[in-house]
């Protein structure tokens, strides 16, 4: 009802378009939100690239641009070969992967969830994991795919407790969350009660299941979290528009036509195998999963599916934690321990502000 | 403009686990017409139009749609026909106007396709309708209690359905809110011929603004039709257990509900 006020009081607005004004100011803002978003993706790119680049040249040898880039073309370059194509490229490419499966599913719970607490690596998905795979590898000295398989089951099977725990009368965030917290608590000390058996020479390798760590990273352990991711991510993509839905709320997400039941089943299973495959070959690196949304959503601003950009800062959050994890401090620390003195105080500060206030992403 | 739909239930039995909130249900919704549905507090509106629009499913009974079993539809095709604006929706933190607004054209979208013209100018419309245009960068969770409840009115008209359920759509609105908002759904029943279905608790707002009456009490309907006929005194003292008097709106010529409660009424 743009119009000036006639007496009658019969004038109807036209409802089936809306004034060519409100129409371009429609318009210029979807495009505003656009140009962000692609802005933030493409930055965020751009930085990978930057620091992939740079932790594959530097190390105890600095190898320039030109050799690391014969060495990804296959030839043979003395010393560059094994530290570059052996070391330095796989531990790279797992911090990419790993992170953007992190950062994926951390913001797939937590917008699902409707709170950025409802990350899987504060509700014990991540711990589940992590506690599967230390078995299968200290327990029962397995190694390779059968250790993803336990980080799977461990996963699974946690999401499902978390979840039947929390049931009552339908899912309440809070209780899922608390929930989840306390048996993310009970299966860090089942890790660390794993770990005690393990025999010494294994120590530095287990505590990867305690913080997370690219420490002897290789291909091997990268390509089935490619694989997951390359499966999952596209997954995950196609349930962005119902995603955005369900933040309104079940019924109003059902009122719009989104199968809300089935969204929710799809974006956990899917979720569930991102985390359970990432820790499986690097352990639960601490808060990625749980930062990745939020920071993401600071960066893109209001509107637009954050599971790209969470992607993105997740990958980039572990490579530069790993980088300087390795060469900012005097001693090398495991990535974990760097990410987790960035997010700790994130946590605190999430869980006074929900005290005062329901709070979301 | 399409042709009118009909909604109609049909021995309908809803409940949440073991209880039984309504009973063998029967109601034909007037295509083109504004219904109000009115009655105490639990006495099963919210219900009845959670479970019209899918939200609930029957225990027995159907919910019609055309004919069609409307729990047997595709639920996108279905919200491109029947739309439904919750008892007081929550909007996530930071969400803007436009993009609150824009969900409302998700049932038009398919799974990868681009926003396109169509979905521009009926949020553009929308906003218009409601007068939320100047809103549509704030951020929801800014505006007062009559702005936001215009946005997700907004947001119900963006999805562009031939019926609109609207449950509570006036509550915690001050009066000239209350009253723009039903004039809003007057103007869209009016040129587009949207039937709209509304649970309201102003029994005299429901009595100027529908075009047909349903009293419900105790998950049953006890009385439907144009305002002149449910709103008498008998049946008002029936469904809410208050003496009444009704007399003539001098304003509308629609009838007008006054309370006699055990003070301040004249001998």
């Amino acid at each position: 009802m743009n119009v000036p006020s006639s007496p009658a009081a019969d004038t109807a607005p036209d409802l089936e378009t809306g004034s060519s004004t409100t129409i371009a100011a429609v318009v210029r803002g979807r495009r505003n939100r656009g140009v962000r978003l692609r802005t933030v993706v493409t930055v965020l790119a751009l930085l990978i690239l930057a620091v992939f680049a740079l932790s594959v040249m530097a190390g105890r040898t600095f190898y320039p641009l030109g050799d690391v880039l014969r060495v990804v073309f296959g030839e043979d370059v003395p010393g560059a070969s094994f530290a570059v194509g052996r070391l330095r490229l796989p531990r790279a490419a797992l911090a990419v992967l790993a992170g953007a499966s992190f950062g994926l599913a951390g913001v797939a719970f937590q917008t699902m969830l409707r709170n950025p607490l409802a990350s899987p690596d504060i509700i014990g998905i991540s711990s589940g994991a992590g506690a599967g795979a230390a078995f299968a590898i200290v327990g029962l000295g397995l190694g390779g795919a059968s250790v993803s398989l336990f980080a799977i089951t461990a996963g699974l099977a946690v999401a499902l407790v978390v979840y039947a725990l929390s049931y009552k009368a339908g899912v309440a965030d809070t209780r899922l969350i608390l929930v989840g917290i306390g048996i993310a608590a009970m299966l860090e000390s089942v890790t660390a009660y794993i770990l005690n058996q393990a025999p010494d020479w294994e120590l530095q390798e287990a505590m990867r299941w305690l913080t997370g760590s690219l420490n002897g990273a290789s291909w091997n352990q990268a390509l089935p979290v490619l694989a997951a991711l390359l499966i999952c991510g596209p997954v995950l993509l196609s349930q962005a528009r119902n995603l955005g839905a369900t933040r309104l709320g079940d019924d109003t997400a059902s009122a719009l036509g989104v199968r809300v039941g089935r969204t929710r089943l799809v974006i956990i299973v899917a979720a569930v195998l991102l985390i359970s495959f990432a820790t499986a070959a690097t352990g639960p690196i601490a808060f990625v999963a749980f930062l990745a949304g939020p920071i993401a959503a600071r960066l893109v601003g209001p509107g637009p599916s954050l599971l790209v950009p969470a992607a993105l800062v997740g990958a980039l959050l572990v490579l530069v934690a790993d980088f300087c994890g390795q060469y900012a401090f005097g001693t090398r620390f495991p990535v974990g321990v760097v990410t987790g003195v960035l997010g700790a105080p994130y946590l605190v500060y999430l869980i006074v502000r929900v005290n005062r206030a329901g709070a979301s992403l | 403009m399409t042709a009118a739909h009909t909604l109609a239930v049909e021995g309908l039995t809803l409940g949440y686990g073991d209880r039984t909130v309504i009973e063998s249900l029967d109601l034909l919704v007037p295509p083109g017409q504004v219904t109000a549905v009115i009655g105490a507090n639990a006495c099963g509106k919210s219900t009845l139009l959670r479970s019209m629009s899918r939200l609930l499913a029957p225990k027995k009974g159907h919910v019609l749609l055309d004919g069609k079993e409307v729990h047997r539809m595709p639920p996108k095709q279905l919200a491109r026909t029947l739309g439904l604006l919750p008892q007081s929706p929550v909007a996530p933190e930071g969400i803007t106007v436009a993009d609150l607004v824009g969900r409302g054209r998700h049932p038009h979208q398919r799974l990868l396709a681009r926003w396109n013209a169509d979905d521009d100018a009926a949020v553009a419309a929308a906003l218009d309708a409601t007068e939320t245009a100047g809103l549509a960068e704030r951020s929801v969770d800014e505006l007062s209690g009559g702005q936001r409840q215009r946005v997700w009115i907004a947001m119900a008209l963006a999805q562009q359905t031939d019926l609109l359920l609207l449950d509570e759509p006036t509550t915690f609105l001050d009066v000239s809110h209350q009253v723009e908002v039903l004039d809003l759904l007057t103007d869209l029943n009016r040129s587009r011929g949207t039937t709209i279905v509304m649970v309201l608790h102003d029994l005299n707002l429901a009595g100027r603004y529908a075009d047909h009456l349903v009293a419900m009490a105790d998950g049953k309907i006890l009385a439907a039709g144009t305002p002149a006929d449910v709103l008498t005194e008998d049946t008002v003292r029936a469904v809410y257990g208050l003496e009444n008097r009704v007399i003539t709106d001098p304003a509308s010529g629609k009838p007008l509900v006054l309370p006699l409660g055990r003070h301040h009424v004249l001998a």
